[in-house]
């Protein structure tokens, strides 16, 4: 049974439509990717799932419940996490508490245990600061551990928002464009820790992702919009022969080239 | 006369003393890693334990006595368990530098013949699978990481576990095993072979038996000594025989805890943790220290700023004293005291040595300033001389015998000699045992005995070795007299008004220099002494910035030999570029052509002009040209001073 599947989906803004009637479906432990031109809804898509809109017509199911009535942190707790085009961390935080806070869903104890430092409250700050320090060693941070977000390099805060959703030990990661913006060394990097985390954790992954050359080698799926429509769903190679998709996103070209 | 390795224990090997400590001190930490945040400790017994599982492993994939291992990594305690196993099973160990590339990797792979490559993780891995077949002697690659490895399915590989467990399967099967093993070994044996970046040719394999290495870091401790409490912070590569000297030989012999940091970017942080008493890093290392904190208090605030102002120079003036063996006043003392109250603490915290005893700085020059910096916060930093086939170290300062221009004096049981040619040779226990499969470099590099260098230097009248340069690049004036442009030009350099030199004089009747200001440092000074400028050229050729560079030159000059002084010099109208081939990529002037370029300016230093007209076109970064006639001062240093 796919881990998530989003059904007949539609979205409009005051009569505008941004998704019109799409599908998707997420197996367990693969790499999903979700590409079209700009506008195509992929976003829109993202963020349905994760609940920040509210789709007029169709249903989600993650792990078979309907995540139609859940808010965003509902969503989260279930185990869904995500990272953003334009990074949202709190920039005056370090990247520890950044990455702590990622831990909140998994937090237990109240405010009073919490602020006395005993206890169960103790034992669970020691497990929730164990299990991000396994994520900073996953993603090789540990340079930066202590450093103020703000201050670090665009490239760096990607991987920290990348961190930070990992903390929450999600089933299934959305990225929005984790690569946008990035040099040539910071996207192998990044495509290096994607391929990672699938391999060594078995998370899903739904990424929104403009190159091509990315999208072809990581994915095991593809998802193409156009408008607010699917107008196709396959394999890499599926996709990379599919006339339709050259049409939408090449325009006259017949070649899908892929790059790096 | 008792040997200094007698006092250790006759007949020892490193798996033999690992054996004793971990009898004698079993509970204690003797190594440290920084892993998921928290500094994770090894006592000796496990230490021990790793090594004998990980010995037997070997032993168990048919690593036997002659055998070679090959260890390429990051520094962490598998890298010295792997070694001392190696050692145990009875072959030698190899370390090879992390960032090498797959050629370099693959040459010295080969050429020591290694059977089996320890690799810290993918990165290292992909780099030995790349070329395995190349390396048909190669049969197992171990790795310590495991990480990214997962799909990897070569027949060749496995992981450290892996061979451990093997390990102690065998123990289990043939107890006593381990044992034997340890008692087999002799210290005469082949410890390491550790090869050598040679500038040219393919890197030579240098072979320590354990006496070299041992001899060595108890000669060096007689006269600079470690305790078993100390904190040592291994970051240097561990296939550098300094590194191997402080945490593989004298961390055996002494007890001290090695301290492994989590990764290379987080060293400087993971050293203040630590405290280290112990430190030995390059020049680098402690000029990038000196001017992080520099830079640092141009930045903080005003009050910060004052103090350091204030207390720094104090510092210096104690330190200049201690240098010139000179007694410290007590008011001098007392000013001290309250400087470091207000400022050295702090600043010693922050630094990470507020622990430190002995810190030692070596392969290469550094400045005196560097030098005066330290001292004056009361960080005792010692130049050091030596080389891989002398096991590391020859010559160090005595804490209370330093100075600047030297490297100090010989260690125990090693003398030190100038050849007839002007070469540094130098004899002690610690001579290596000749170059793995390479006879002939052997007998070119020991004579009777005596280990040459390559390095030309002098000894002064107490005793202390002066490095000048390598033979090789030694020119010689017209007279016969032998100087080191690059000695010279380093010194020159040491100012900071002087941002590139370049000394000139071979077959010539003296020595000249040509000197580019450094137009940050001089501009600067040019404005609080309100004196005006336009361009570099403008600036370079005022009678003031002269006499400031004049003053620098003297005092350069003061510390070398009378006939090898600078007799005169200008300041050039622009600065030595790369992008003009003036310059290596790495910084290094090109001397030829550099001296084919300037021949106006240099036959105007040898002729008797007081200035020569410049007008030339220099070409700039982007393509433009521009046109520049300026006159150029020569400036005769008086003789009465130089002389």
């Amino acid at each position: 049974m796919a881990l998530l599947e989003a059904n007949g989906i539609s979205l409009s803004f005051r009569g505008v439509s941004a998704l019109a009637d799409v599908s998707l479906a997420v197996e367990p432990a693969t790499i999903h990717a979700i590409v079209g031109p700009n506008g195509a809804g992929k976003t829109s898509l993202l963020n349905c799932i994760s609940g920040v809109y509210r789709p007029q017509r169709g249903a989600i199911r993650f792990g078979g419940r309907d995540l139609s009535k859940m808010s965003p942190s509902a969503r989260t707790g279930l185990g869904i996490a995500r990272t953003f085009q334009n990074i949202a961390l709190f920039r005056g935080m370090t990247v520890l508490d950044n990455l702590l806070i990622g831990r909140h869903v998994h937090q237990h104890t109240g405010v009073l245990a919490g602020a006395v430092y005993a206890g169960p409250g103790r034992r669970e700050e020691i497990e929730h600061r164990e299990m991000v320090e396994d994520v900073i060693d996953f993603l090789e941070i540990q340079h930066i551990r202590k450093k103020v977000v703000g201050t670090l390099a665009y490239g760096l805060q990607k991987r920290v928002e990348l961190a930070r959703a990992l903390a929450l030990e999600p089933k299934l990661l959305l990225l929005d464009e984790p690569m946008a913006g990035m040099n040539a060394e910071e996207k192998e990097d990044m495509a290096r820790f994607v391929l990672e985390i699938h391999e060594e954790r078995g998370t899903a992954i739904v990424m929104i992702e403009h190159d091509m050359g990315v999208v072809m080698e990581l994915s095991h799926r593809v998802t193409v919009l156009n408008f607010g429509e699917k107008i196709a769903e396959g394999t890499p190679e599926e996709i990379q022969n599919n006339r339709e998709v050259q049409d939408a996103y090449l325009g006259e070209t017949h070649d899908l080239e892929v790059d790096g | 006369m008792a040997s200094a390795i007698d006092i250790l224990g006759s007949d020892l090997t490193f798996p033999r003393l690992l054996v004793r400590n971990a009898r004698q001190w079993g509970d204690r930490v003797a190594l440290r890693e920084k892993e998921f945040g928290i500094w994770q400790s090894f006592t000796w017994r496990e230490y021990h334990d790793h090594v004998r599982d990980f010995s037997l492993g070997l032993t168990a994939l048919g690593v036997g006595p002659g055998d070679k291992i090959a260890i390429i990594g990051d520094n962490r305690p598998e890298w010295v368990w792997s070694e001392i196993a190696a050692q145990g099973a009875g072959a030698a160990s190899i370390g090879l530098y992390q960032d090498s590339n797959v050629t370099e990797v693959a040459f010295v792979i080969d050429h020591c013949d290694a059977s089996v490559v320890v690799a810290e993780d993918q990165e290292q891995v992909d780099k030995i699978l790349d070329m395995l077949e190349q390396l048909p002697k190669v049969r197992h690659v171990v790795y310590t990481d495991p990480r990214g490895l997962r799909k990897y399915d070569h027949p060749k590989l496995l992981s450290f576990e892996d061979v451990e467990e093997k390990g102690r399967a065998l123990a289990k099967e043939r107890p006593g095993l381990w044992e034997e093993h340890v008692a087999r070994g002799s210290v005469d044996d082949v410890a390491i072979i550790s090869y050598t970046s040679g500038t040219t040719g393919n890197p030579k394999g240098a072979m320590l038996s354990f006496r070299n290495l041992l001899a060595m870091a108890m000669n060096l401790d007689a006269v600079d000594a470690k305790r078993i409490d100390d904190e040592f912070v291994s970051f240097l590569p561990l296939a550098w025989i300094g590194e191997q000297m402080m945490s593989v030989s004298t961390a055996l012999a002494k007890g001290f805890t090695v301290n492994f940091p989590e990764e290379p970017e987080t060293v400087s942080e993971n050293i203040r943790e630590i405290g280290p008493h112990v430190m030995f890093a390059p020049p680098r290392v402690w000029e990038s220290l000196t001017s992080t904190v520099q830079v640092k208090i141009m930045d903080t605030t005003p009050f910060k700023r004052f103090m350091f102002n204030r207390c720094m120079p104090i510092g210096e003036k104690v330190a200049d004293l201690r240098f010139a063996k000179k007694p410290v006043p007590a008011g001098l003392r007392f000013l001290w005291w309250l400087a470091w109250v207000g400022l050295f603490r702090a600043l010693k915290d922050r630094l990470g040595m507020t622990h430190l005893r002995t810190a030692s700085t070596g392969g290469a020059a550094l400045g005196p300033d560097v030098f005066r910096f330290f001292h004056a916060m009361g960080v005792p930093l010692k130049q050091i001389y030596g080389q891989t086939e002398i096991a590391g170290i020859s010559c160090i300062h005595r804490d209370d015998d330093i100075a600047f221009h030297s490297v100090g004096k010989a260690i125990p049981e090693t003398e030190v000699k100038i050849s007839e040619t002007g070469e540094i040779l130098s004899r002690s226990p610690s001579v290596f045992l000749g170059y793995y499969k390479n006879d002939e470099a052997t007998k070119a590099t020991v004579v009777d005995g005596w280990l040459h260098s390559g390095d030309a230097g002098y000894l002064t009248e107490d005793g202390h070795l002066v490095v000048i340069d390598r033979v090789k690049d030694v020119m010689e004036l017209a007279d016969g007299t032998k100087y080191s442009p690059q000695f010279i030009e380093n010194r020159l350099k040491f100012s900071p008004y002087v941002k590139e030199a370049v000394v000139v004089g071979k077959g010539r009747d003296f020595l000249t220099a040509m000197l580019c200001i450094d137009m940050a440092v001089v501009g600067k000074w040019a404005e609080k002494n309100k004196l005006s400028y336009t361009t570099y050229t403008d600036l370079s050729a005022k009678k003031e910035v002269y006499d400031l560079v004049h003053e620098e030159v003297d005092e350069v000059n003061e510390t070398l030999p009378a006939a090898a002084r600078i007799q005169k010099f200008v300041l050039l109208y622009k600065e030595l570029d790369a992008d003009d081939e003036e310059l290596t990529r790495t910084r290094k002037v090109r001397r030829g052509f550099v001296e084919e370029r300037y021949r106006e300016v240099i036959a105007a230093l040898y002729g008797d002009v007081p200035e020569v007209r410049i007008d030339t076109t220099i070409k700039f970064q982007d393509g433009k040209t521009s046109h520049i006639r300026t006159t150029l001062i020569v400036r005769r240093l008086e003789p009465g001073r130089a002389a």
